[in-house]
């Protein structure tokens, strides 16, 4: 059962180009570090709804490196990275690219913040090379909605011309 | 080309100077002298950065009137939240998920799976 009493927060900071996201958790932080650093589990919550995750590899240990596999019927995307360091029950930092876009990388941070009381408050930050590259990284998480934006954007930019 | 235009507003607002202009401009609309007071830049430099915002569609200038206000295209940012709040939605929903993970796992879980520990 979910008491969490905090929804997702997101930052996008205007001075360098991350974005920043906190969520609180009714579990310990060894839980939830487990279900980042074991396939199996985060298979079962990090793709977007709709989308199969396959695992091709995953060795979370600071060091080691990731790739997985996004698909839906005959579309797939996939993600790889390295684990920079990688410290149990506190701190992931890893690498990651979209193989759409091999030549950006983003460096992702994920801190577990104990907050007592089997409660964990994380911490998410993803910091690219350019202000466009974090807009991209925001808008490509938009799944459905984004072309949907996309198309009242052109409307309103085409009014205005 | 769509991309090309969410690119052009982000990088817009990548300058400091254009990001103050836009500020000030949420607060009514001003003309090009009164946008290049505050700042020891050229009346020419403070029309460049207004160029640049034009193009992006944030801010749009009057036509008819002779002082020819500039005047901020609100709507611009209206969308840019609702991005936001859409990725928001996005890894709320993922973190829902995440929710019932854990509920689901034992309490003396190892943080690391164990095959992944030692090498």
């Amino acid at each position: 059962m979910s008491t969490t009493t905090h929804e997702t927060e997101i930052v996008a900071d205007p001075r360098v180009p991350l974005v920043r996201i906190t969520r609180e958790f009714d579990a310990p932080p060894a839980k939830v570090f487990r279900a980042h650093t074991d396939p199996e589990l985060l298979a079962q919550w990090l793709g977007p709804r709709g989308l199969e995750m396959r695992v091709d590899y995953f060795d979370c240990r600071t060091g080691g490196s990731y790739r997985y596999i996004h698909t839906r019927d005959d579309m797939e995307a996939a993600f790889h990275g390295c684990f920079h360091e990688v410290r149990p029950s506190e701190m992931i930092v890893q690498t990651f690219t979209y193989e759409g876009v091999p030549d950006e990388v983003a460096l992702e941070r994920v801190v577990f913040e104990d907050l007592g009381n089997g409660r964990t408050r994380l911490i998410a930050t993803s910091l690219v090379d350019s202000f466009e590259g974090r807009d991209a990284f925001v808008a490509s998480g938009m799944d459905v909605g984004v072309r949907e934006g996309y198309e009242r954007l052109d409307e309103l930019l085409a009014r205005q011309k | 080309m769509t991309t090309d235009a969410l690119s052009r507003v982000f990088s817009a607002l990548s300058d400091p100077i254009r990001r103050d202009m836009v500020a000030r401009l949420a607060d009514g609309d001003a003309t090009v002298n009164e946008l290049a007071e505050p700042y020891d830049v050229t009346v020419q430099a403070v029309s460049k950065h207004l160029r640049v915002l034009e193009e992006a569609g944030l801010v749009s200038r009057s036509r008819q009137a002779q002082r020819r206000p500039v005047h901020l295209e609100a709507g611009v940012f209206d969308l840019m939240s609702t991005w936001i709040e859409r990725y928001r939605r996005h890894a709320e929903e993922r973190y829902r998920r995440l929710d019932d993970v854990l509920a689901a796992l034992p309490d003396d879980v190892e943080p690391v799976p164990p095959t992944r520990q030692g090498a």
